[in-house]
């Protein structure tokens, strides 16, 4: 038996949680430590399955399959593909930044950081379960240690938001519940087998489910992922939470907590109702559409930084799920290049409102001004991630972004050209902001701002280089991510009629006129 | 071949001079910072001359294409896209001047930056500057381009905002790259119908495929590169951020409108023209919007005050003729019009850099005159550049601007000329109003208790200045306080790129001489623009006189600012030029109300829906309707009202809840 590495990754900051919470809470350091030492181990450990993966295969890797309650039917089934493995990736690195972001946190230390370790654990599993009893119970565990970090230790209003996170995305939850037993036991009735097993389900499901069922069961499913997304019009808890939020919680939210929805997609809803998927692509399309636009605007006129931030994440992932529900092999590809990309570049605009905050303790734009001049290296750091998240060619956002929109053009041309002035819209709010918060000359305390320390740099710098890095050489992501999308969208073809376009250049063109030629005989 | 494989190091030295003085600049320190990065943009220069020689040395005529990849940038599924550079004589023209012009500016830069806070910062960003608008220039791909596109964007939003603790600078950075994404976003849709239909975003192979397109396609792309280059281009529409770019250090101004961001929208018409050919519509389209720009930014210039913003509108309406001569088929006129403005129009803004310099940042023309008598050789290298924007001969502006015209005129479009001709006219008058307002004429910049001759002449003491002008919205009044000292000649590293560029823009004309076997620049373009129907003169008799045509009406439009001001201004608050135009002279001066209309309504009902939509929409019916919700089903469940405390409870039920509703349907379907 080869060593459980996915296991493992699930295993370990769990284990890492338990460690902190056996130190008294009076010796921080210690804690600090183990934490940082275990979301460091799991990176490591995430790497070396990196350097591991087998590129350019389309199937699930380093799976593990383990009954777990036969009775039943739910398994320990993990595996990872490249729908999902970015995503570990991002969580891996996400952590400990996290957790170096929150250096000053003083109360309750080693609570936040069990938290914290709970979290990279809940997500590692939602992400790399194959069983989908197992990943809901990921999905819904994923929610209560950021439940106890924005009410633990977030701001003003962290009771409200946090409760309702809370219970905006659990009552989106209990449809998924529902429409996962619905799947399985239909399954069970035509087959006999009763298994939560994706790779069984999405075998059977596309002929099996009738299509009205498979109509309301891919709405269940919609609804689940579109309150995490959040699309518009469900995205209202958002702004709350991540306002309301600790900065580690920010990151970690808009990096990977909102990707468990378009993940949610892409693993679950596509390959198992890829009937409903083609036929009510336009109403995700409208969505994401309008999030975009909205969200620009909206975000445009926030007086709170944190704020402004949040909602150009609803816009930020309606480029996601425009990518996804394209379906193509561009849209698919610069949907998952998004959720990447984007997880690198609001974490370190999150990051860097969160030190701002430490150091000023207010996030109000108008509070704010001349930053640049009295901090130059947050100014120029922050401009650039600005440019970053703009999409700006060169960061990993427009290679996201492009592909996402060149997709969608393919099958839905008028959604893309729509959506596409969303990223004029990017730039307005953001160099608004900028304009107010950096430019100008500083008075009063913004004048004698600290610059950024080298932890903070620590935090930031390699979110950043990485987004550079993958803007110019997005090559060792995509021909990774590749495969698996394929595999999605060819099992979408073979279940319905519909068929992916794919322009090829003139000279591979074995024939322009080809169908015209067979239409001929 | 070998040498040309070595074509991205023409980026390459620029991006690294960027890398290492972003990081290290602090350290490094005035002047060497300044130095690496002059230096190295000369290598590039070095370069592109080795890259040029090497190109025209292919051996047949065949080649005259080389493409370099340097790696694979995209891969998803049947999109495809390479790190790669093409050397073809366009984009070779256009390393060879870019590279050229912006040693000579770095250079200046080195004596215009003394001593300022940021100055290892602003030659990092010069240095990235010029790589991302080699990068375009060389792109074998639109992507590829787009990316140079947008790191031009990028920098010239850092370099226009440079002082950016001036709030004007900041908006006005911001303004640039807002306005110019505008345009990106039709570059963007231009490259998706282009994927779309031909699947693939590579020049060659695009080019290849264009015969299948439907008319419709090809018009439609042919437009949205267009919108991309009015962007860039500052035309209209669009225009209006390019006045408000020389917030920036001077030499940036010499930067954008000379070398590194102008040009790139006609950079791209040219590079796309098989699109534009395609296109009878769009090419009509893009000879209309020049030539109504070309015109309308003449009659701005009459009348504004500012020493930068005479030039600035002045780039708005040589870059029409550019269009102009694209849209009538005329690249060749056109590409001979870029290299030529390049030349004359960086001389002059870096003319003006060292006339604001040498005047205590005074940038008004009102309160300046006869500073030829101290610094002479800037006024030299300013009049050279004078005469070969207003067309006369022999400098390179004539041959080029009278080249555009002519093409015109053969080539049938008699109202685009007449247009052409009228806004020649008022070129020849507003440059030289501005010449004799700065060199010549009366000094009308000295402080009132250092009251000297030009003063006492009218009353002795300087004028009353009137805070509000009649006229022309920026600036307000002239500058206060005056000089208290003698202006003062620029440091030599600053008087010698503008002679050289003076000197580039008398004999620049050699390259573009229209006369059979000897226009070596139409020689050298055409292979990249085989297939293009050539325009001739239909004898050299009509083509002599047309130029003859031309020359005399510059000569009038020339005499009659002479006439104008050839003393000056009596008082620098009654300029002759307002009283003539009257009502007309306070649209002219306004630009027509077309940035202030625009910004009226940026800040009025557009800032007011969003923030109706932020309100109203988002926090009072959306959010609402989730609160109104959740405080409904808190009622419904009574003793659950207490949150805090109930969240297990919740849980349980909303789960509980599903089960139930799972187990009945269950139930149902199996009964």
């Amino acid at each position: 038996m080869t060593f459980p590495v996915l296991t493992t990754l699930i295993i370990l900051p769990l284990a890492g949680a338990i460690a902190t919470t056996l130190v008294s809470g009076k010796r921080v350091e210690s804690v600090r430590i183990i934490g940082q030492i275990t979301a460091l181990a799991t990176l490591g450990v995430t790497l070396w399955m990196l350097a591991d993966f087998g590129t350019g295969r389309a199937g699930y890797q380093f799976l593990s399959d383990h009954s777990w309650s036969s009775d039943l039917g739910i398994r320990w089934i993990v595996g990872v593909d490249g729908i999902s493995l970015f995503m570990v990736v991002l969580n891996a690195i996400l952590t400990p930044i996290a957790l170096l972001a929150s250096q000053r946190v003083e109360v309750r230390a080693k609570a936040f950081t069990a938290w914290i370790l709970v979290l990279e654990a809940a997500l590692m599993g939602a992400f790399l379960s194959l069983d989908l009893v197992l990943f809901f119970v990921f999905f819904e565990l994923s929610l209560v240690p950021m439940y106890f970090l924005i009410a633990g230790w977030g701001h003003g209003r962290r009771q409200y938001a946090a409760m309702k996170f809370f219970i905006y995305t659990m009552a989106g939850s209990a449809f998924l519940l529902v429409g996962i037993l619905t799947v399985a036991y239909l399954h069970r009735d035509a087959t006999g087998l009763l298994t939560f097993d994706i790779r069984v389900l999405q075998r059977w499901a596309p002929a099996g489910l009738a299509p009205a069922t498979a109509a309301w069961l891919f709405a269940a499913f919609t609804i689940a992922f579109a309150v995490k997304v959040p699309l518009f019009p469900l995205h209202t808890w958002l702004p709350d939470a991540h306002t309301e939020a600790p900065t580690a919680g920010s990151v970690i939210l808009a990096g990977l907590m909102l990707k468990l929805g378009t993940y949610g997609f892409l693993r679950f809803v596509l390959p198992l109702f890829p009937d409903p998927t083609v036929r009510y692509a336009w109403v995700l399309l409208t969505l994401s559409v309008i999030g975009i636009i909205y969200g620009a605007i909206v975000a445009a006129m926030q007086p709170d930084l944190k704020r402004l931030i949040a909602y150009s994440s609803i816009a930020h992932l309606g480029f996601v799920v425009l990518g996804i529900f394209a379906l193509t092999q561009q849209g698919l590809d610069g949907a998952i290049f998004t959720m990447l990309s984007h997880g690198l570049t609001t974490g370190v605009l999150f990051l860097i409102v969160g030190f701002l905050y430490e150091r000023r303790h207010t996030r109000l734009i108008a509070d704010f001004g001349g930053l640049w001049k009295a901090a130059p290296v947050m100014g120029g750091l922050f401009v650039m991630t600005a440019f970053a998240s703009v999409g700006l060619p060169g960061f990993s956002g427009f290679v996201g972004e492009f592909l996402a929109l060149l997709g969608a053009f393919l099958t839905h041309r008028w959604f893309a050209v729509v959506a596409a002035s969303g990223v004029i819209l990017a730039a307005v709010y953001l160099l608004w902001a900028v304009q107010r918060v950096f430019t100008g000359v500083p008075e009063g305390e913004n004048a004698t701002i600290r610059d950024l320390s080298v932890r903070e740099l620590t935090c930031v710098v390699p979110l950043l280089g990485l987004s550079l890095f993958l803007g110019f050489y997005p090559r060792p992501v995509l021909d990774r991510i590749g495969p698996s999308v394929k595999a999605v969208v060819t099992h979408i073809e073979r279940s319905t009629g519909y068929e992916a376009p794919s322009p090829s250049a003139p000279e591979a063109e074995e024939s322009p006129a080809g169908p015209e030629s067979e239409e001929a005989e | 071949m070998r040498t040309l494989d070595l074509i991205w190091l023409v980026p390459a030295f620029p991006a690294l001079g960027a890398a290492v003085l972003l990081l290290f600049g602090k350290r490094i320190g005035e002047p060497i910072s300044g130095w690496i990065a002059t230096g190295l943009m000369c290598l590039s220069f070095l370069t592109s001359i080795v890259m040029a020689v090497a190109f025209v040395g292919l051996p047949s005529e065949a080649e005259h294409r080389h493409v370099v990849t340097v790696f694979d940038w995209f891969a998803s599924g049947g999109f495809e896209v390479k790190m790669g550079f093409l050397a073809d004589p366009i984009s070779i023209t256009w390393i060879l001047f870019v590279t050229g012009i912006a040693t000579l500016i770095h250079l200046y830069s080195i004596g215009y930056m003394h001593g300022d806070a940021r100055f290892s910062r602003f030659f990092a960003y010069l240095n990235l500057f010029v790589a991302s608008m080699l990068v375009l220039v060389l792109g074998s791909s639109f992507l590829v381009t787009f990316l140079g596109w947008e790191g031009v964007g990028l920098c010239s939003y850092l370099l226009i905002s440079f002082w950016f603790e001036r709030n004007s600078a900041a908006v006005a950075g911001k303004k640039a790259f807002v306005t110019t994404r505008i345009g990106d976003f039709g570059f963007m849709l231009a490259m998706f119908l282009i994927f779309a239909h031909l699947g693939t975003l590579d020049y060659g192979a695009a080019a290849e495929g264009i015969g299948e397109l439907a008319g419709g396609t090809a018009t439609a792309i042919a437009l949205l590169l267009f919108l991309g280059a009015v962007g860039k281009s500052a035309q209209i529409p669009l225009h209006f951020w390019l006045p408000d770019a020389m917030e920036g250090p001077t030499p940036v101004s010499a930067l954008i409108h000379a070398a590194t961001m102008v040009t790139a929208g006609i950079f791209i018409v040219a590079r796309a023209h098989p699109f534009f050919e395609a296109s009878q519509v769009s090419q009509d389209v893009v000879m209309w919007v020049g030539a109504i720009t070309a015109l309308t930014a003449a009659t701005v210039a009459l009348v504004q005050n500012d020493i930068k913003r005479v030039l600035a509108y002045s780039t708005v309406s040589q870059l029409g003729y550019m269009f102009l001569a694209l849209g009538v088929g005329a690249y060749g006129a056109a590409i001979g019009l870029v290299v030529a403005h390049a030349f004359f129009k960086a001389a002059l803004f870096l003319g003006s850099g060292t006339v604001i310099h040498g005047t205590g940042e005074n940038q008004d023309i009102r309160t300046m005159g006869g500073l030829r008598r101290y610094m002479p050789l800037t006024a030299l290298g300013f009049i050279v550049a004078w005469l070969a924007i207003a067309g006369m001969p022999p400098f390179a502006g004539f041959w080029a601007k009278d080249e555009v015209l002519a093409k015109a005129f053969f080539h049938g479009d008699y109202a685009v000329w007449v247009i052409g001709l009228c806004a020649a006219v008022l070129t020849a008058f507003y440059m030289t109003r501005e010449t004799f307002l700065v060199f010549l004429g009366n000094e009308r910049f000295r402080a009132a208790s250092h009251g000297d001759e030009a003063h006492a002449d009218h009353g002795g003491g300087h004028h009353e200045i009137s805070t509000e002008s009649p006229t022309v919205a920026y600036p307000a009044a002239p500058k206060e306080p005056w000089l208290t000292h003698d202006p003062h000649e620029g440091s030599p590293t600053m008087i010698a790129p503008v002679l050289v560029l003076a000197f580039l823009a008398v004999i620049g004309g050699l390259i573009i001489l229209p006369f059979k076997g000897i226009e070596i620049l139409g020689h050298f373009l055409e292979p990249a623009f085989e297939g293009v129907k050539p325009i001739y003169p239909t004898s050299f008799l009509a083509g002599f006189g047309l130029s003859v045509l031309a020359v005399g009406l510059a000569a009038t439009g020339i005499a009659v600012a002479v006439s104008m001001y050839r003393r000056g201004l009596e008082d620098p608050n009654d300029d002759p030029i307002d009283r003539r135009l009257g009502a007309l002279g306070r649209v002219f001066g306004n630009a027509y109300y077309v940035d202030s209309t625009i910004g009226r309504l940026v800040g009025g009902p557009v800032r007011a829906f969003a923030d109706w939509t932020a309100r109203v929409v988002d926090q009072g019916i959306i959010d609402g309707a989730v609160n109104g919700v959740a405080s409904g089903v808190s009622a419904i469940g009574g003793g659950l009202r207490r949150l805090q405390s109930g969240i297990v409870r919740q849980y349980a039920i909303v789960a509980f809840a599903g089960v139930v509703a799972l187990l009945v349907y269950v139930l149902v379907r199996s009964l």
